[in-house]
Parts: structure tokens; C-alpha cells; sequence
């Protein structure tokens, strides 16, 4: 049993990580406008044009 | 994606080479050889084409207009907030319609150099600006925004809403805190429960509960605050809400697993403690968040209210601040501007769009003496205003303040678990507290076996199965009526809903579709009616449009044509005048009655010809009133509209009970009459007028395509054309309301199975497991019959 004492430690690191993630998502705020993300997706491909057009 | 009109942007030839010419940039129909509708969408275009955006009009769905373009003068200024050489404002963006709006505004602000951020967001409709430099640049970058044809408002954020923001994110953070916690300890769980039917030493159970432990208790500290907090501060009035029991349980049940704990007992339920936190806390956010959007969109309303206003003074005119603006001043109002303040017209003679306030879609004509309210906007001509009510005062601020008082109230509304558990929660606790006593006193047992006892009557008769009855059935309900296209919006609509024998419809836009379209095409010799639509295209009043709508493509337009402010349009030709507009203004005697919308054409050598529009009934209304009729339901129809229009809708669909004219306040009151004579009210409606009713009513429903504002008070939204959604709607609360109490009868008839055994102290954590996820899975189960219920049929 003591190979617990190596999973117990690495399950719940992964489970801190993902944790960490969500809390660090929430805390940029990208929580706020999850309609707007969904559609940004879209869009990226054009940013290229842009940016060659502001330099 | 629309080729046409892509098409269309990239090679204007192609346009005006066509039969049926759009306006390049918002693609209403034009004239045969013109390029574009106005002006204004000329110049958005050019914009566009400029910074290098073709791409907008590629992304953006079929033939959706933009918005109209407007100059606005709005004292910028004041709403930057400047901070280590950045400058940030935030600004309420109107009339975005999809994600290309989206895309276009950030994009075209991003080619500016200075810009460092600009995000809108879709949700609330926000766009947050941030720049280096000089503080004015905000008018250069607000002026892009109105010229791509997007009105925009600055935005002061107040403290109120920052809180609830704020709260909203503190419960979505112990959401996810809560979460983790409950996933990893339950892993541990099980591993312990297989261990007791399994050969699980002392040692490693010990060992799991102890990492349990370590888990559970920051989490519980940190996730049940809101919980601890609520039901603190409710013991201190001396009284009692939902949260004391759940608080006592969860503190009772932690307290008891560390005393196992430590003394290397084989029973621990901190799984419980979390996972009923976690889902508590599922419901809560909800409930904040959908809050949180009606009480945002209620605020945007106020910015209308906000905005400097030209006033008249001895020294001519100047701009002041709304906050500046006295009872009694002079305003003086652009053609085009939206009305800041209410009050009567002093001079001037135009048309305001009301639709905003009074639900009314026709544009009204105003002269001396007529009432304007803040949020119509003046359309023809410019008018002279005396004012009689600035800011909060006006009807508009009157109504967002309805609007949160309704909210608070409906915030009051008891639900059927909260009323069981009223009477559960006492029972539970007396029941726990009173086997720990019968086994300390009469069963000689030693007090750390009958503390245990009395926490597995606490574990057992636990919430699991309670807390799962109601909301599982909700759950179940709402994605049954997502098929359907009616999306829910609140918990406990359904609930509320299914008491329900009053409906009251609002006419336009719900009775109806909410366009006007041409009723006597037919018939004609088609002479009258492409001759007016020739008149029409000059106009964007909705019946000219819907006349050329009528009229069919490949119209020629007219040279010369002029809007005659409030009354119509008129041209010279080699004849004589050609009059398209009211009945006084192109000579026809009297105005019929017939509830329809009309204009007159009028020209040398023919008599006025008459032209009549109707709003049409929603494809399956008769019917629909009809199946509501038969289920003995009493129906209303309450609209802002005119007598003879809503007499013509609701005698269509078979209503006997009408009344018309009726302005926000007065629906209001009579949705609160209703229910103080003991009715349960269901309102329907899609306006900002309506928008106070819908909030009131026990339940409320609003189309799609009603305004945000409305979609936002009411309890769900349905899609598409169909009315049936009312019906609908009211089978499936029915069906929710007949299943929520099965399960509340499953869960009494397993506690009394259960507890019997538990206050034997024949409960091992094992059967508790076993017991409590068959009492879980048994309620779920009961819940999903619900997704093969057929709707609106009886």
C-alpha cells in the first residue's frame, strides 16, 4: 500500500492544478462574456491583415 | 455567410448593374443604379473600406442592417478615468446584432496607434477602451464607433452594481474551490468503502481520512462562508432562513468526521459536508448571475438620461449636464437625437419613435403641447422642449426603479423544497439530538458511539436525496423545453408557473409579429402602389418601407422627393404634386377606423387612394388562444397600442378582454391588482413597456425577438414564430410541479426506511453509501421521465 503515499500526493497535485487554473481564468476575467469567446474564435485569421497594415 | 452581399462589397459594378439593387452597407433595398440607402451608410462604408475591414462584411449574416447613424454630442470627457499616462473609459455599445458587430468595432478601434485595449463584450454589451496619451482622444475614438454606425453611451459604473459583480465572482470562486474538493474526496470515499468490504487496514483508512481532513476543512471554511455568513447574520435579527440548517449540518458533520479522525474511527463524512456545499452553491450562482444581468440591463436603460442636453439660456445655447439641467429649462433637440429628459414640446412639429417606452411601433406624430418622454427618439424635425423631469424622476428611471423593487420581491418567493425543508430541517436535527440522548441515557451507550449515531441519523436523512428532488426536476425540464426553443432563465419559473390562471398577452410583437405589411396589394391594378413605393423609397418610416416591400424589387426612384416633417413625402412631377402620407395631408376626408395602420396616396387626376397595413397575428395565435381558452385559463390583453388595433388583434384570436392604451405604470398596477385579488399571473411581452409586468407577474415569458430588456425580466425565452410556447411553457411547469412532489415522496419513504436503521445504530458508512446514491439515483431517474413528455397538447 505504500505506493499511496506516491498516488495520493500526484492525484490531488493534478486536482490543485486544475484548481489553480480556474481560479488564475476568473481572476483575468474570462468568465465575463462567455458568448463573446465563443464567437471570437472566429475571427482570428483577419488580426494578420491588420497588424502588416498598422506597421 | 451571405456571398451576395460579399459579392456585392467587393465589386460595386456588380450592384448596380442589378434589378433589385441594397445599400451596400446595410443592405436594405435602393433605388436601381444608387450605391447606397443614405449618407450615412455611405460614409460607414468608405470607413470600413478604409481601415481595410472588407472582411465585416463577409462575416456577418444575411442582410442584417446596422444601425442608423446619428450624431451625438456627448461630453466625453468626464468619463475617462486617466491613471499612470492610461486612460480608460467605458462605453454601453447599441445596436450590435451578431458577432461580425463585434469584430468590426474592436478591429477598426485597434488600427488606431494610441489604442491599447479594446474589448466588447457580447454579453452585456460593454465595449472597455484603454489608451496611451492625451485623455480627448476618447471623442476621436467614440466617433468611429458612431460612424461605423453603432450609437454609443458612456458609462459610469456604480457601486451597487460593482458589489453584485463582485459577489457573483466570490461565489464562482467557492464554486470551483468546492468543487475540487468534493471530487478528490470522494475518490478518497470510495476507496475507503470498497476497503470496508475489502481487507482495508486501519493504517490506510486512517490515512484517507486524514488526507480528507486536510482537504474538507480549508474547503469547507472557505466555500461555506456564504452559507455561514447568511445564516449568521439572520440568528442575529432572531430569526431563521434556509442556510442555519444547511450550516449546522455541514459544521455537525465536519466536526463529528475530525473526532472519528482522530481517534481512528472507520466513519468520516466529510464527502458529504462538500459535495452538498458544492451542489448548493451550483444553485446559488445561477440564481445571483441571472439576477445580476436583469438589474445590468435595467441600469444601461438610465444612461439615456445621463447625457448632456442642449439647453436654452439667455446666452443662447449650451451644453449642459443632465445632472444640470433644471424643471422648467428649455432643451433643444436635433432631428435624429434621442430624448434625454421628459417633457412637452414647445415648438417644432415631428415624429418621435416611442417604441422604446410606449411598446407603440409606428412613429408618432408630436406637435405643441404634446407629452415626449426621455428614450424616444425625435426623428424629422427639431424640436423645443420645456422640461418636466431630468435623471431618476423621468418615466424611464421610473421604470428601471419598478423593475428592482419587482425583482426584491421575486427574490422573496418561497419554493417548495425551502417550505419542506421548513418543516424537515427542525425534525431532522430534534430526531438526531434525541437518538444521541435515548442511546446515552437508555442504551448506556458511551457518548462517543451515540455521537456517532446521531450523526448518521444527520448523514443519512442528509440532504442527498432532498436537495437532488427539486432541482434534478429542473434540470430535466429546462433542456425538455430547450428542444422545444424555449430557454429558462430562472430556477424557480416553473415552479411559480405552474399555479398559474391568468395569462396576460401584450399585442405587438407578441399577439402579433410586429411588422406591419401591406394588406390591400392585392386587388389593385398595381398602378397606385408602384407609383407610391416610387415616393416611399425616400423614407425609412416602417410603412413606407413595408409598402416597398410590397411593391416588389426593381422600383425606379424619384427625383426630388421631399419629407415633409410628421405628415409625408411629396414630389413636383410634370403633372401636378404627388402626395404620399397622412389622410389631412394628401386632401383625403376623414381617417377610417378599421384598427389598421394606413397612408394615403394622393395624385393629379385620381381620387386619394388608400393604402392599409396590418400587423399580423403570430401564424398560430387563434389556436393557440383557443387550447389556452379550453384549459380554463382567463386571458388579458394589455397593450400601449391603440384601441381599434388591439380591438382588431384580440377579437382575431378570440380575447374578450382588452385594453389599450395602457402605459407602463398602468400594467404594472394591473398585473398587481390581479394578484392582490388572488390570481396567478402569467405575463407575456416584449417591451421595455412591458418589461415592469413581466417582472411582477408570479411567471413571465418573452420572445426573442423582444428587446433585451425584456428577455431579461422574464422568467423564459422562447424562439421562432410559434406561440405555442405559452402552452408549452405551462405543461411542462405542470409536469415539473406533479414530479418535484413524487420525489419529495420517494425521499420521505426512504427516510423512514433509513432512519429506523440508523437510529438503531445498524448504519455503516457502507450502507449509508449504498443507500443514499439509490435514494440519489431513484429521484434523477424520476427526474428524466420528464424528457419524453410530449408538450402543448393537453
Amino acid at each position: 500500500m505504500s505506493i499511496l503515499l506516491l498516488l495520493i500526493p500526484a492525484a490531488l497535485a493534478l486536482g490543485l492544478l486544475g484548481m489553480a487554473g480556474f481560479l488564475w481564468a476568473l481572476k483575468r476575467n474570462q468568465f465575463e462574456d462567455l458568448e463573446g469567446a465563443a464567437q471570437r474564435v472566429l475571427f482570428d485569421d483577419a488580426d494578420a491583415a491588420l497588424r502588416a497594415r498598422r506597421q | 455567410m451571405n456571398t451576395a452581399v460579399a459579392s456585392l462589397a467587393g465589386s460595386p459594378a456588380v450592384a448596380t448593374g442589378k434589378a433589385e439593387a441594397l445599400c451596400l452597407h446595410c443592405a436594405t433595398p435602393v433605388a436601381t443604379g444608387e450605391r447606397f440607402c443614405c449618407t450615412g451608410c455611405a460614409g460607414a462604408h468608405a470607413l470600413i473600406r478604409g481601415l481595410g475591414l472588407d472582411s465585416y462584411y463577409q462575416l456577418r449574416a444575411a442582410g442584417r442592417p446596422v444601425g442608423e447613424i446619428e450624431d451625438e454630442r456627448i461630453a466625453w470627457g468626464e468619463f475617462v478615468q486617466v491613471s499612470e499616462g492610461r486612460c480608460r473609459a467605458e462605453l454601453i455599445v447599441d445596436g450590435m446584432h451578431c458577432a461580425a458587430c463585434l469584430w468590426l468595432i474592436e478591429h477598426a478601434l485597434r488600427a488606431h496607434p494610441a489604442v491599447v485595449r479594446a474589448q466588447v463584450s457580447a454579453t452585456t454589451r460593454r465595449l472597455v477602451l484603454e489608451w496611451k496619451g492625451d485623455a480627448g482622444l476618447i471623442d476621436e475614438l467614440a466617433g468611429t464607433v458612431s460612424r461605423l454606425g453603432y450609437r454609443c453611451l458612456p458609462l459610469t459604473p456604480d457601486a451597487v452594481e460593482q458589489a453584485g459583480m463582485a459577489e457573483e465572482k466570490s461565489l464562482l470562486r467557492a464554486m470551483g474551490v468546492a468543487g475540487f474538493a468534493a471530487a478528490n474526496i470522494m475518490l478518497l470515499s470510495v476507496s475507503v468503502w470498497s476497503g470496508h468490504v475489502g481487507d482495508m487496514g486501519t493504517w490506510t483508512r486512517d490515512l484517507m481520512h486524514a488526507v480528507s481532513a486536510v482537504i474538507a476543512i480549508p474547503a469547507i471554511a472557505y466555500a461555506g462562508l456564504p452559507f455561514f455568513r447568511s445564516a449568521a447574520s439572520a440568528l442575529r435579527r432572531g430569526r431563521s432562513n434556509m442556510d442555519v440548517p444547511i450550516s449546522i449540518g455541514v459544521i455537525l458533520a465536519t466536526a463529528v468526521s475530525l473526532a472519528e479522525m482522530l481517534q481512528s474511527g472507520p466513519h468520516a463524512y466529510f464527502d458529504a459536508a462538500v459535495t452538498l456545499l458544492f451542489f448548493l452553491l451550483i444553485g446559488r450562482y445561477l440564481e445571483t448571475r441571472a439576477r445580476g444581468y436583469a438589474r445590468r440591463t435595467a441600469q444601461q436603460l438610465l444612461a439615456w438620461t445621463a447625457q448632456p442636453v442642449s439647453v436654452e439660456t439667455d446666452a443662447g445655447v449650451v451644453q449642459r449636464p443632465a445632472q444640470r439641467v433644471a424643471i422648467g429649462d428649455r432643451v433643444v433637440l436635433a432631428a435624429g437625437e434621442r430624448i434625454p429628459v421628459d417633457g412637452f414640446v414647445l415648438s417644432g412639429q415631428s415624429a418621435i419613435d416611442a417604441s422604446l417606452v410606449s411598446g407603440e411601433t409606428l412613429p408618432q406624430p408630436v406637435a405643441p403641447g404634446d407629452r415626449v418622454f426621455a428614450g424616444a427618439i425625435n426623428i424629422d424635425a427639431p424640436l423645443r422642449l420645456q422640461v418636466t423631469a431630468t435623471g431618476a424622476a423621468t418615466l424611464i428611471g421610473g421604470i428601471v426603479r419598478l423593475m428592482e423593487a419587482a425583482e426584491q420581491g421575486r427574490s422573496r418567493f418561497v419554493r417548495l423544497s425551502e417550505k419542506v425543508a421548513r418543516y424537515y430541517a427542525p425534525v431532522v436535527h430534534l430526531t438526531a439530538l434525541l437518538s444521541f440522548l435515548g442511546w446515552m441515557l437508555i442504551g448506556d451507550a458511551d457518548w462517543r458511539s451515540a455521537l456517532l449515531i446521531a450523526a448518521a441519523v444527520l448523514i443519512i436523512t442528509c440532504p442527498c436525496a432532498l436537495a437532488l428532488a427539486v432541482p434534478a426536476v429542473q434540470v430535466a425540464a429546462s433542456s425538455r423545453l430547450m428542444k422545444s426553443g424555449i430557454l429558462m432563465k430562472s430556477a424557480t419559473a416553473l415552479e411559480r408557473a405552474a399555479a398559474i390562471d391568468t395569462i396576460v398577452f401584450d399585442k405587438t410583437g407578441t399577439l402579433t409579429v410586429g411588422r406591419p405589411r401591406l394588406v390591400n396589394a392585392a386587388g389593385e391594378d398595381g398602378e397606385n402602389l408602384q407609383l407610391a413605393a416610387r415616393l416611399a423609397l425616400r423614407s425609412r418610416h416602417p410603412l413606407c418601407r413595408a409598402l416597398v416591400a410590397a411593391a416588389g424589387p426593381g422600383v425606379l426612384p424619384l427625383e426630388g422627393v421631399e419629407e415633409v416633417p410628421g405628415q409625408g413625402m411629396r414630389w413636383i412631377g410634370g403633372d401636378g404634386e404627388w402626395r404620399l402620407g397622412h389622410a389631412r395631408f394628401t386632401g383625403a376626408t376623414a381617417a377610417m377606423s378599421d384598427g389598421c395602420s394606413e397612408l394615403w396616396f394622393s395624385r393629379p387626376g385620381a381620387p386619394p387612394h388608400r393604402f392599409r397595413f396590418q400587423d399580423d397575428l403570430r401564424p398560430d395565435a387563434t389556436e393557440t388562444v383557443a387550447e389556452l381558452k379550453r384549459r380554463g385559463l382567463k386571458l388579458l390583453v394589455l397593450s400601449g397600442d391603440r384601441p381599434d388595433a388591439v380591438r382588431s388583434a384580440a377579437e382575431a384570436t378570440g380575447i374578450a378582454d382588452w385594453r389599450a392604451g395602457v402605459d407602463p405604470q398602468a400594467k404594472a398596477d394591473a398585473i398587481a391588482g390581479l394578484k392582490a385579488s388572488g390570481h396567478r399571473v402569467l405575463m407575456v411581452g416584449d417591451g421595455l413597456n412591458d418589461a415592469v409586468a413581466l417582472t411582477l407577474a408570479d411567471a413571465s415569458l418573452s420572445p426573442a425577438s423582444g428587446i433585451d430588456i425584456a428577455q431579461n425580466a422574464a422568467d423564459a425565452v422562447f424562439q421562432g414564430d410559434r406561440l405555442a410556447a405559452v402552452p408549452e411553457f405551462l405543461d411542462a411547469a405542470c409536469a415539473s410541479r406533479r414530479l418535484a412532489i413524487q420525489n419529495l415522496a420517494l425521499a420521505l419513504v426512504y427516510n423512514l426506511i433509513a432512519v429506523p436503521l440508523a437510529i438503531a445504530g445498524m448504519v455503516t458508512p457502507l450502507v449509508a453509501a449504498i443507500a443514499m446514491s439509490g435514494s440519489s439515483l431513484l429521484v434523477v431517474g424520476n427526474a428524466l421521465r420528464l424528457g419524453r413528455l410530449r408538450l402543448g397538447r393537453g
